[in-house]
């Protein structure tokens, strides 16, 4: 069954479907899964056959964290805290120094792949440990529902850097830079937060959604009831990820993230302030949150972006208002080894899956 | 950190599940959703974030064939 996800042959068969439409359309997805699966498999090429682009938007987590933020963790780590984060977050360069970089200079900076390893490295040192906490709806739950543990060491520290996902695609639309005809809304976020939501969109904008899974025959089926949206013009939510997305969502995920964090107004790579969209701690976990506890060197960092970072295009690509590949430094002075923008480093970068995949194409 | 991933429970004790990611096994907190043994989930950063109904998964997959045989 798992296989049939990926078969070619009903690939193409929903491909022809769509292509006996004759349209021309732009839509975009929000999701780096869903770009690694559209790369991974070609299907970019085989969508424009058939006059469909696919656009990228801010669907990376690590990408959409300010380099401030990523400032923020970097000096806690100089003023000798352990700094606990996710492997994405490695090697986002600011101003030409990453948390790799710290590291090789003797700071403490550890990876983990969970939030529950950073509360046992907490457990097991004397020091104080921060965990950068990145991501939408799809990881704070695991955040949320361990700031409620009333067994936490008292030398562990969350900064939290979660977003929420759809004040981005509400902002982004209210920026208008792009025509977009459909959204392929990402279907883990939406495992989470349910299809409700999207209905808010759905009447302000009018325009076509459907929730989508990773495999190929998902991308290519939820381009199909687009489609099938633009055809009949009949503007809908259409849930395709049935088997892991449903009406409501995550209740008990989302009641850990309506309990412990609130919405505050933040900053995103490539975008203005967006009002309520960060995950802010509540008072009553204020003991394990780093903005509070270590206020005093937080609020100190200010972020001058270096010339060559001034040149990084990435708040664009995230828009979607531009292709990777119409940045100048993509793939030259910008590239895997040498990463200038976040969008270059993270496994779900626009830039980094472009050009990851660039040969294979 | 952010790819979710879908795996099978094997083992679970407590919180913690063993899951089977095709052949790689991997411990992941299953606390945020009620999964047994034999369940597929979709894990997030070491924790699970939602079951896998395959019920859901061969009716998408029927439903898949049937567009493309139709004549529209
Ligand atoms: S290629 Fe590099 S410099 Fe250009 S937008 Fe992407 S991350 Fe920024």
């Amino acid at each position: 069954m798992w296989n049939e996800l990926k078969d070619s042959r009903l690939i193409n068969g929903i491909i022809e479907k769509i292509g006996q439409y004759k349209l021309k359309l732009t839509l975009m997805h929000a999701c780096g899964t869903h770009q690694e699966t559209l790369s991974r498999y070609g299907l970019g090429s085989l969508f424009s056959k058939v006059g469909v682009t696919i656009k990228s938007g801010p669907g990376c987590p690590v990408c959409v964290t300010t380099a401030k933020e990523f400032l923020q963790i970097m000096r806690l780590a100089e003023k000798g805290k352990t700094v606990a984060i996710y492997g994405d977050c490695l090697r986002v360069p600011v101003n030409g120094r990453a948390l790799m970089h710290f590291r090789a200079e003797g700071y403490d900076v550890r990876i983990v792949y969970s939030i529950d390893e950073a509360v046992e490295l907490a457990r097991s040192l004397k020091n104080d440990v921060v965990f950068m906490a990145i991501g939408f709806e799809t990881t704070a739950p695991s955040t949320a529902s361990t700031l409620v543990r009333d067994d936490l060491p008292k030398n562990f520290y969350v900064l939290s850097c979660h977003r929420f996902f759809l004040p981005a695609m509400i902002k982004l639309l209210e920026l208008g830079e792009i025509k977009l005809d459909g959204i392929i809304e990402p279907g883990h976020v939406s495992a989470i937060i349910g299809y409700k939501p999207y209905e808010e969109i759905r009447k302000r904008f009018k325009i076509p959604q459907v929730i989508s899974g990773f495999e190929p025959l998902d991308i290519v089926l939820s381009v199909y009831y687009l489609v099938k949206q633009i055809i009949e013009d009949d503007v809908k939510v259409v849930n395709e990820y049935n088997r892991v997305v449903s009406r409501e969502g995550n209740q008990l995920a989302l009641s850990f993230i309506n309990k412990v964090f609130y919405p505050k107004d933040i900053e995103w790579r490539g975008f203005p302030i967006i009002s309520s969209s960060l995950m802010a701690i509540k008072e009553k976990y204020s003991i394990h949150d780093a903005s509070k506890q270590f206020e005093d060197i937080i609020s100190k960092v200010q972020y001058d972006p270096s010339p060559l970072e001034k040149t990084c295009r990435c708040g664009e690509v995230l828009r979607g208002v531009i292709h990777p590949q119409a940045c100048p430094l993509f793939g030259k002075v910008c590239n895997l080894e040498n990463p200038v923008g976040a969008c270059m480093v993270s496994v779900e970068g626009a830039c980094r899956i472009y050009l990851e995949y660039s040969e294979l194409f | 950190m952010c790819l979710g991933i879908p795996g099978k429970v094997i083992e679970k004790k407590g919180n913690v599940a063993k899951i089977d990611f095709g052949g790689l096994i991997r411990e992941a907190n299953v606390s945020l959703v009620n999964a047994k043994v034999g369940d597929y989930v979709i894990v997030h950063a070491g924790f699970a974030i939602s079951k896998v109904n395959k019920r859901e998964a061969l009716k998408t997959i029927k439903l898949v064939k049937e567009i493309i045989e139709s004549k529209v």
